[in-house]
């Protein structure tokens, strides 16, 4: 191993001795001031992990949340000095985290606040607004066969818990977090709006709806693989919110 | 209302935070702002219009803490583009980076890592500076970092070692006063003779900031630059030091934790415009 590898190996694992050849002008154990370093790495991503997972934190507490999120740094470190999405594997991680099991939402609870994040920072692009919308609508022989292009920063969860109401009860939005039926299934779509990531709650037919579209398929197509879907709600959706950047009509 | 500045010789500046955004867009309290190129590295969205609109406003720098110039192993390319596509679009009037490593077979360590001080570093150092220059087509400034231990290995001294890298690869320095001072109580030397024995033309940008006090294993002191505090008054000390020997140097406040309002921060600025002011008209170090 050369020393660069040893000195990152030992930074992610506490186990690992503090690596060789360093030396303290006093004597003194180096070990100490190696620690340093280990606590800079971990404590700095931890603390990104914590801006990027505000509500997860608070459904777990700070002190639950950082050991999880301690774990998870030494188990996936950045793979990239770019730290804007770092975090992207941590629900799937929540799932496999056995002392999280008594809050069975908190994995998707970080889907949806990853999902945030990434449509904070996604490309900017022109949405199709409300009346251009509303223009191809009013044109039903040619809406079978239209591809519609849903905008960078869009995004759909899709949960069996009420990750959706929990999040707006988080922000102070919704219900209070105490009235929230967990074990209600929601969707949401989640794009920015502006400056805001937002968090739009969907029913699941128009969750399926749309990463049918986002997938490439026709409008006819997409809602024939959904049989329970409200179309009509399900455009109402799209007239609503700057969700799609083309419509492209056969 | 912001004050205008009255005794400055050369811009001061504090590091953007996204919440002083109204704050310094209402005034020229400051100069510049320094952003950290790898917060900047989005598609799109918020992050990006705030820095054209602070771009707008007052002159960049660029700041960059995540290219591991000081790495063992090839620089990263990709990240190399995208540094430069931040230097095209945003035209910073100054760009920055660390001597230090943070990346090792593909793990980003998020921390500034330190560098045995010998003969093959240095030219590795040297080979890395030369391709950052390269590819974005500027002089670039290398930062002299904050360290908590020394190598076995070394065979030179900080200070001779960054003398070396501008001597070969012609790029300034970005000299860290409150890292200067951070590393000289670390490990037992003196930090005004450290910074005299940089090459003084050199110097292109001065960094100030907190520390944090801990101590080592023997009972020293040991400071840690959490950035995390008010400049301490040994480090502004320090700082008229190098004034006196470097002229008057573009000046940041650095602050990354217990972030206080934009006034503090721009209080802070002020106050290095004074003493760069002061500095030149007395001809002496030592505050009025």
């Amino acid at each position: 191993m050369t020393h660069q590898a040893d000195f990152a190996a030992a930074l992610f694992d506490p186990a690992r001795p503090c690596p060789s050849g360093l030396r303290a002008w006093n004597g003194s154990d180096p070990a100490l001031r190696h620690a340093v370093h280990r606590n800079n790495v971990v404590v700095s991503l931890v603390d990104a992990l914590a801006d990027t997972f505000p509500v997860v934190r608070e459904l777990v507490g700070a002190d639950f949340f950082a050991a999880m999120a301690r774990d998870f740094v030494c188990a996936q470190p950045p793979r990239s000095p770019v730290l804007a999405l770092y975090g992207g594997a941590l629900p799937a991680f929540i799932e496999q985290f056995a002392p999280a099991a008594a809050v069975p939402c908190l994995a998707d609870m970080a889907r949806l606040e990853h999902a945030r994040v990434r449509a904070c920072h996604a490309a900017d692009a022109p949405a199709l607004g409300a009346t251009a919308v509303a223009a191809r609508l009013a044109r039903p022989d040619a809406l079978p066969g239209a591809r519609l292009a849903l905008h960078p920063s869009a995004s759909i969860v899709v949960s069996p818990h009420a990750v959706v109401s929990l999040w707006a009860a988080h922000q102070g939005s919704g219900d209070e977090i105490e009235r929230v039926e967990l074990d209600r299934p929601e969707s949401a779509l989640v794009l920015r709006e502006g400056e805001d990531a937002v968090v739009v709650a969907i029913d699941r037919p128009t969750a399926h709806w749309l990463q049918q579209l986002a997938a490439g398929a026709a409008l006819a197509d997409a809602a024939c693989a959904v049989p329970q879907l409200d179309l009509a709600a399900a455009f109402g959706v799209l007239l609503r919110h700057p969700a799609l950047t083309a419509w492209e009509e056969p | 209302m912001p004050q205008p500045r009255r005794h400055a010789d050369a811009p001061v500046g504090v590091g953007f935070k996204p919440q002083h955004l109204a704050d310094l867009l209402a005034g020229n309290a400051v100069d510049f702002v320094e952003v950290h190129a790898e917060n900047c590295m989005v598609a799109g969205g918020p992050v990006l219009a705030r820095l054209a609109r602070v771009r707008e406003h007052c002159a960049l720098s660029l700041h960059g803490v995540g290219l591991s110039i000081g790495g063992a192993q090839p620089l990263d390319e990709a990240h190399l583009d995208r540094l430069a596509a931040l230097v095209e679009r945003f035209e910073p009037r100054w760009f920055s980076e660390h001597l230090a490593w943070s990346s090792h077979g593909g793990t980003y360590c998020n921390d500034l890592l330190p560098l045995p001080y010998d003969a093959a570093t240095l030219a590795r150092v040297c080979e890395h500076v030369d391709r950052l220059q390269q590819r974005l087509r500027r002089r670039v400034l290398l930062e002299n970092p904050s360290t908590y231990v020394e190598f076995e290995a070394s065979t030179l001294g900080e200070a001779e070692f960054l003398s070396d890298v501008v001597a070969r690869t012609g790029c300034g320095l970005l000299l860290d006063v409150n890292n200067a001072y951070v590393s000289a109580v670390n490990h037992g030397r003196d930090a005004r003779a450290f910074i005299d024995a940089l090459p003084a033309d050199a110097v292109g940008e001065i960094h100030l900031a907190g520390y944090a006090e801990d101590r080592d294993a023997a009972g020293d002191r040991l400071l840690i630059d959490t950035h995390g505090a008010p400049v301490a008054e040994a480090v502004w000390a320090l700082y008229r030091h190098a004034v006196a020997r470097c002229g008057p140097q573009p000046t940041l406040i650095e602050r990354d934790h217990d972030v206080p309002v934009f006034g503090v921060l721009a209080a802070e600025a002020r106050r290095a415009g004074h003493a760069m002011g002061e500095v030149l008209a007395t001809g002496s170090e030592l505050a009025a």
